[in-house]
């Protein structure tokens, strides 16, 4: 079958392929041009190259399977994923989260959103031009890289994120590793402005370059930087408050004209509304009700576990009162509920309730299942509004999950935005759009 | 001018009483059950003044095997003055899965109907440039539907050993 | 005729083979193929930190006519692979391939029906390596494994026609 620009392509023009596989498609989007001179006449994207089965992989896959899956959506802030994911099924359970680890959750989200604006605005400036701007960026996302490796064990892919709370408490010296890391965003950040904002070359070449306008942003579908770039003031952390963002004070940056540069500027401002919100949460996070990552019983995890394969228990075995252990609290202060946790290690190999919660909680059939029915969620993901719509039929699988990618919006105008510019002007636009592989295809 | 969810949804039950099936809400999202053919009707009635629900958030398919009316269409309407989220779900059979195409009335409802028409099957009509999205063009069969095995694959190039 | 590939021959062969070696090992020229999640690791291994520059890999070529190592990083579905195909036979020999990443060694944690199950079922692979991501420190164990393999392996310095 014929592409709709083969089929409408006029006399005298060229038909120009920027394929998959290409520097600045970043990953895996196919744009077919038709040129008239340099000039843009019709424009076709064909995108699927990275489609991976999200939605059918959810239907068979327990909800405790799928927050990997979820954290490989929008790579490059997955602690956003992984939340927005896991409030969903909060709302359907009717779990209430603690309130450090909600602080826990603000901290890395925010993080995890200056990252997301990080690439991209490297990723749009390299292709313009200029590399520094993109090692600079990526020096600063390694000092963020090393409190998330800190805190969760893994630099990208984390799944810290659990039903009910996190998987765990920050490090001990977490303030000082976040101090580091917002002064070292906030020099890159410096520099770039430096770099970037003033810049004849860079002001030519996105400045009034491919506008949008509020009417046509709304009716596409627009969420999140490129929304508020036009001037429209919709965040879903104002509109729909969730975790603590009602209490820390941030304002939301808005753009006049809704061209390249005004997406460029918006994410360099909100980076550093991020940072503000961090450096919030640090003072306003509650302290913890047990020492930092360690056991209320002052027994190292690992010493346990090999305690109990040397030798059986000394003294007498204590039972729990309902043979539960639900009325002990197994990670205190950071999650919260009885059935969607995972027990700690050290309970399930020194108890027999751990054992036993262990059991019911990965066994085929059991586990985490919410009550049948299906609702809507959504978080402010890097890109926009990021929506989980989970339908659950009372088993442990879900029926079906959708995620509401908001890439898929963005990036569905830029057929519309590019027609009558030039073929250079390509590159920047998509850039500017943040296209992310993982979440447009799913 | 604010303007409450009851009002909106009395207005809508005036307007619509006959095409309107059921509204219930569950864990706080109000759900709208809708006959197919009022579709369009009511998206244009909703995108007007006081109501301006202007913002096509999603559009999605379920399918549910074995019953009579297999597909089931979901809409997401957002309107940004009164930040208010509704959601409408049409019913469609398996031998009759066509439903009218908002692309007239919202434009990324072109991309997003190409998604539901390649993962289900299901037809838009009036829909401009109705083709694949994420799967290539010669894939058979719709992959989201339940009787279509996970993993059943149908390489495009010949694969070595 | 003296077997060339596994590096047997007389003395000034086997010489000037280790120096063929030396040469081609330290200055490749690698060609990225990113897809998916682990080209922001790539990002990082090529960036200020991790530094690929001083292995001699830092020229990223972004077209595969100037490349000799193809670097398959993050996802192959289907719809993909005819593409990676053409990319892999548009490199002039020599050229190595690394799979990068799980989802590229072998389909990864997506085991359905759009996912080619390892890069290896399109292309000849050199070198595998594993991690979702993979830290960088893996990334330069593999490629410093890839240098050994070149610098050990026998060069075909004759033009000759490649059967494969």
């Amino acid at each position: 079958m014929k592409y709709r620009i083969q089929e409408e392509a006029r006399e005298g023009t060229m038909l120009i392929n920027m394929g998959p596989s290409h520097p600045a498609m970043h990953g895996t989007t196919r744009v077919m041009l038709e040129l008239d001179g340099e000039k843009i006449v019709n424009c076709e994207l064909e995108m699927g190259y990275l489609h991976r089965g999200f939605e059918k992989i959810c239907e068979n896959k327990t909800y405790f399977n799928m927050l990997i899956y979820t954290d490989r959506m929008n790579y490059v802030s997955p602690l956003i994923n992984n939340t927005g994911y896991v409030m969903t099924l909060e709302k359907m359970l009717g779990i209430d989260v603690p309130e450090r680890a909600q602080y826990i959750r603000v901290i890395l989200n925010e993080f995890s959103r200056v990252c997301d604006h990080l690439t991209a605005l490297a990723a749009m400036c390299m292709e313009c031009g200029a590399f520094t701007v993109f090692l600079y960026m990526m020096k600063a996302r390694e000092y963020i890289w090393d409190l998330m490796e800190q805190t969760t064990g893994a630099r990208m892919t984390t799944s810290f994120i659990r039903i009910g709370g996190v998987r765990s408490d920050f490090p001990a010296d977490w303030k000082e590793t976040t101090r580091i890391a917002v002064e070292e965003t906030r020099k890159v950040l410096k520099d770039c402005h430096g770099l970037m904002s003033k810049n004849k070359i860079f002001l030519n070449r996105t400045r009034d370059v491919a506008i949008v306008t509020q009417e046509m942003a709304i009716n596409y579908g627009w969420t999140g930087p490129c929304l508020r770039s036009t001037g429209v003031n919709y965040d879903v952390r104002k509109a729909f408050p969730y975790l603590v963002y009602d209490q820390v004070d941030f304002e939301i940056p808005l753009g006049k004209r809704g061209d390249n540069f005004d997406r460029y500027m918006v994410r360099m401002q909100e980076m550093e509304q991020s940072l503000r919100i961090v450096e919030q949460c640090m003072t306003k996070i509650p302290e913890p009700s047990s020492p930092l990552q360690s056991r209320p019983d002052g027994v190292e995890p690992a010493d346990a576990i090999k305690a109990s394969r040397m030798k059986r228990p000394d003294g007498a075995i204590k039972l729990s009162p309902n043979l539960e252990g639900t009325e002990k609290e197994k990670y205190p202060g950071i999650l919260a509920g009885k059935k969607n946790i995972v027990p700690p290690k050290e309970d399930t190999y020194t108890n027999i309730e751990g054992l036993i919660s262990h059991f019911k909680f990965f066994m085929r059939g059991h586990g985490i299942r919410p009550p049948k029915g299906e609702v809507y969620f959504a978080v402010e993901g890097g890109s926009g509004e990021l929506g989980f719509y989970i339908i659950s039929d009372g088993t442990d699988k879900p029926y079906r999950l959708h995620l509401r990618a908001p890439c898929l919006h963005i990036v569905a105008a830029l057929e519309e935005l590019v027609l009558g510019n030039y073929v250079a002007d390509v590159i920047p636009t998509f850039g500017s759009m943040n296209m992310i592989g993982g979440e447009l295809d799913r | 001018m604010a303007i409450s969810k009851e009002k909106i949804l009395e207005d809508l039950k005036q307007k619509f009483s006959s095409e309107i099936l059921d509204i219930t809400a569950q864990f706080g999202d109000d759900i709208i059950l809708i006959k197919k053919e009022a579709l369009l009707d009511i998206a244009n009635f909703l995108m007007e003044d006081p109501y301006s629900f202007t913002m096509l958030l999603d559009l999605t398919c379920v399918d549910y095997l074995g019953e009579q009316q297999r597909f089931e269409m979901v809409y997401q309407f957002f309107s940004l003055s009164h930040k208010l989220r509704l959601r409408f779900k049409a019913r469609l059979q398996e031998n009759d899965c066509r439903i009218a195409s908002l692309t007239s009335i919202f434009k990324n409802a072109n991309w997003l109907e190409r998604e539901a028409y390649d993962m289900f099957g299901v037809h838009f009509t009036g829909h401009p440039y109705l083709r694949r999205l994420f799967m290539y063009d010669g894939f058979e069969g719709h992959p989201l539907r339940k009787d279509y095995p996970l993993r059943k694959q149908q390489p495009k190039i010949q694969l070595r050993k | 005729m003296k077997n060339k590939k596994d590096g047997k021959g007389g003395f000034i062969t086997t010489t000037f083979n280790s120096m063929l070696g030396w040469g081609r090992k330290f200055s490749l020229f690698q060609y990225p193929f990113i897809t998916a999640c682990c080209g922001m690791e790539y990002m990082s291994v090529a960036c200020a930190h991790y530094d690929l520059d001083r292995f001699g890999m830092g020229w990223t070529r972004f077209t595969p006519r100037q490349a000799d190592m193809l670097l398959v990083v993050g996802t192959i579905s289907h719809k993909e692979a005819p593409v990676l195909k053409t990319v892999y036979d548009q490199m002039t020999e020599p050229k190595w391939v690394v799979a990068f990443g799980a989802c590229a060694v072998s389909g990864g944690i997506y085991d359905n029906y759009a996912v080619v199950q390892g890069i290896d079922r399109i292309i000849p692979v050199d070198v595998y390596i594993p991690g979702c991501p993979p830290r960088p420190e893996t990334v330069i164990n593999a490629l410093i494994k890839l240098q050994e393999k070149i610098q050990k392996e026998g060069h075909e310095w004759r033009f000759q026609k490649k059967k494969s």
